[in-house]
């Protein structure tokens, strides 16, 4: 069992806590409340932690359980916090061939993270992404705003030391 | 009413509207196999094990959640719907860990029964892609396997709405769909109850208690070592059903029988430490009533919801009693009182228990239960363990001779009897009350407190006894007690006294019991029939109060002195910690 609990330090502040308090107020006896809250908390802390969920739980008096149920449930919702880098790595079909697949895995290595996780730091999160409309660059990944192409995994560590 | 007809398998049958094809099919003597469906738990149609043929229907129906119309046709027996089924289980053991051999499940498992009873021939049907489950042993009452999952829900259900706990559930999506706690916590991590009520209600050998049979033939095997055995009130009225006893039978002295013959030095009965519970527990009343003491008071037998209080509701530790548990009080009397009487050394003492409870595992580790300066019990083995080890040894349980427990600690009265069923330890604190403050001794029906017994989930009364009047209310299934907590936090209800059990319908319910698969489940209450057993008991025997207990007598004149005296305070009494929710 490996906790799917965040590394990175939970930096939530009081105002976003107030935030959240009231959207748990305005949706408490709705039927099906807990989606339009998880949706504006994510909003309001951009991810669910656990401090977050069982704030939830809490207000709207059911399990931390089934609020994470919901959580692990749709893809929209996310466990992490994004990093202060954030990875994307194409998977579509033109990279993947490619050899992104070994570029992602050789980040998920290097990193000690999976994708959709960030290090315990906060430096870098790790996604993967479906086409950045660079295929002729294939492989693709992309750092915040920065593209890298023609990658193989080799590339990997030279370029993520340009950002330690 | 208006009847719906039918016709199921080409016979007529009339049912009553809204009555589901399982439902109705039942009625007509007809089972159809489920292995999600647990009447008005988990209703989710989801394992399509039932699926059956409806005319005119485009697809085969799950007849667990399919309501009955006007002339409808059903057929539950065609090579459709049994191919259906059939592929549905092969699909299902494509995910399985198939080692029914060391399962302990085997023999008893719902799933392996659908593979038998549907001519399963080909386990590996097809198998593909798996995910390797680590096995979840951090709690100390019992071990996860997912890898022996089907997804059914059932335990989820259980724990969600009868015990509003929640602490399991299912996480991810499609194939990674998984029965874990929040966050993928072990759940020795999170505020589950240890009650045990998922384990009962899983059909495969998924979720199972601790096995701690070994720790007991190693203590019975210790020349050092004299161990003793309780057994709780509930066990006598269940273990019977492990051996193919009707359900309710009382098997008392075949347990009696049974446990000396795998070599404990003394059988003794839980029963007696119950009448002692009543002594200390209408004490406390009595005093918190006259002293301006926290009210309500509730009942602290149960370590199910002593766990649950503690994590859920911290703000009614002050309300329990600080009695101990009856398992706990004799295990404390044992190795004080017992101990000294026989001239063994505590440490040399075993106390092993008997109980219908998983919880009581956890109890046993508790802090503060440790009289005489080593725990109190030594080992708590469930109803289902004890059966494995009758089975283990050989022992005919069915054609044993029944024996009697031995003295002191094995004598006992039908009010330490009935502490098995939900309102139990209610009416025999009333019985005592009853007696202690009107200086009368009433006998016969006049003991009988029947507003507190039956199986709803909330009981309420109102007794004026000896110019006091008792408002009470008993409830079991802890959704129930969250009801009535609430109220009295509202200010909603001025109770003196409350009774509450964990389990739906007292211990009788207990997630230590016996397995019953859905099929008996869903259309037994096996609760009623299994506090019958209880009942009528008690009512045939000669001592039905604590008080006039022999051994309790006896136990206060040389030991204790009086109920909530300084000694029974060392020995008898303990208290509570506020524990995390989440």
């Amino acid at each position: 069992m490996s906790s799917k609990k965040a590394g990175v330090t939970f930096k939530g502040t009081p105002e976003q806590e107030a935030k959240l308090l009231e959207i748990i107020a305005a949706h408490k006896d709705q039927p099906g409340a807990l989606m339009p809250v998880l949706q504006q908390a994510q909003e309001v802390y951009g991810y669910l932690p656990i401090e977050v969920q069982s704030i939830i739980a809490e207000g709207l008096d059911i399990p931390l359980e089934e609020v994470y149920g919901v959580v692990t449930f749709y893809s929209q919702f996310t466990l992490y916090p994004k990093g202060q880098y954030k990875i994307s790595v194409c998977l579509g079909t033109a990279c993947y061939v490619k050899g992104s697949g070994d570029v992602y895995d050789r980040l998920q290595q290097k990193l000690g993270i999976k994708g959709g996780e960030c290090t315990p730091d906060g430096k870098f999160s790790l996604d993967a992404c479906r086409c950045v409309g660079a295929c002729g660059l294939a492989p693709v990944m992309t750092i915040n705003d920065e593209v890298y192409g023609k990658l193989l995994p080799d590339d990997v560590d030279e370029i993520l030391a340009k950002y330690e | 009413m208006e009847m719906v007809n039918i016709k199921i398998n080409n016979m007529p049958v009339a049912v009553a509207p809204g009555t589901t094809i399982l439902e109705a099919a039942h009625q007509a003597g007809i089972q159809i196999p489920t292995l999600c469906y647990l009447k008005e738990i988990n209703e989710i149609g989801a394992c399509r094990i039932c699926m059956v043929e409806v005319k005119g229907a485009r697809s085969l129906v799950t007849a667990c959640v399919y309501p009955v119309s006007e002339g409808m046709e059903v057929f539950t027996n065609t090579p459709k719907v049994l191919e259906s089924r059939r592929q549905n289980l092969e699909l299902l053991l494509s995910t399985h860990d198939r080692k029914c051999l060391s399962c302990v499940k085997s023999g008893k498992c719902e799933l392996q029964k659908l593979c038998l009873d549907y001519g399963v021939d080909n386990e590996s049907a097809y198998d593909g892609e798996r995910i390797q489950y680590e096995i979840d042993d951090s709690a100390p009452h019992m071990i996860r396997d997912n890898n022996k999952c089907v997804l059914c829900r059932r335990c989820a259900a259980v724990c969600r709405k009868w015990q509003d706990v929640g602490v399991i559930g299912a996480n991810e999506r499609g194939f990674r769909t998984n029965i874990s706690c929040a966050f993928e916590s072990p759940l020795g991590e999170v505020a589950c109850i240890s009650c045990g009520q998922c384990i009962v209600a899983c059909p495969t050998g998924a979720l199972s208690e601790k096995d701690q049979t070994q720790d007991v033939l190693k203590l019975l095997a210790d020349p050092e070592k004299t161990v003793i055995v309780q057994t709780a009130p509930a066990t006598r009225v269940t273990i019977g059903e492990a051996f193919g006893m009707p359900i309710g039978t009382n098997a008392e002295g075949k347990m009696v029988a049974a446990l000396r013959r795998l070599g404990f030095n003394k059988v003794f009965d839980t029963n007696f430490a119950a009448d002692l519970t009543i002594m200390e527990e209408a004490n406390e009343l009595v005093e918190r009533i006259q002293n301006g003491g926290t009210l309500p008071m509730i009942t602290s037998c149960s370590p199910g919801w002593v766990k649950y209080c503690e994590h859920y509701f911290p703000e009614f530790i002050p309300n329990l009693s600080t009695c101990k548990s009856p398992q706990q009080m004799f295990g404390a009397v044992a190795k004080t009182w017992y101990a000294k009487q026989i001239g063994v050394d505590p440490k040399n003492l075993a106390v092993v228990s008997i109980m219908p409870c998983t919880a009581k595992k956890f109890e046993v580790g508790r802090d503060n239960e440790s009289a005489a300066g080593v725990p109190d019990v030594d080992v708590a083995l469930t109803t289902r363990e004890l059966a494995r080890m009758i089975q283990t040894a050989g022992l005919d349980f069915v054609n044993l001779p029944d024996e009697d427990y031995d003295a002191p600690l094995g004598i006992d009265t039908g009010a330490g009897l009935i502490f098995g069923a939900t309102g139990g330890v209610m009416e025999a604190a009333l019985r005592t009350a009853a007696d202690w403050l009107t200086g009368g001794n009433a006998s016969g029906e006049a003991l009988e407190f029947k507003e507190v017994r039956g199986t709803e989930g909330v009981k309420e009364a109102s007794y004026t006894i000896g110019g006091l009047t008792l408002k009470i209310a008993v409830c079991s299934g802890l959704v129930n007690a969250k009801k009535v907590l609430r109220a009295v936090k509202e200010g909603k209800a001025d109770y003196q006294f409350i009774e509450i059990m964990a389990c739906p319908g007292g211990c009788v319910n207990g997630g230590g019991q016996p397995f019953q698969p859905a099929s008996v489940r869903n259309f037994t209450d096996l609760r009623a029939l299994r506090a019958q057993g209880l009942y009528r008991t008690d009512a045939k025997m000669e001592l039905r109060k604590s008080h006039e207990n022999p051994s309790i007598i006896k136990l206060y004149d040389e030991f204790l002195g009086k109920p909530g005296s300084h000694v029974a305070h060392e020995v008898l009494h303990t208290s509570y910690v506020k524990r995390p929710k989440y």
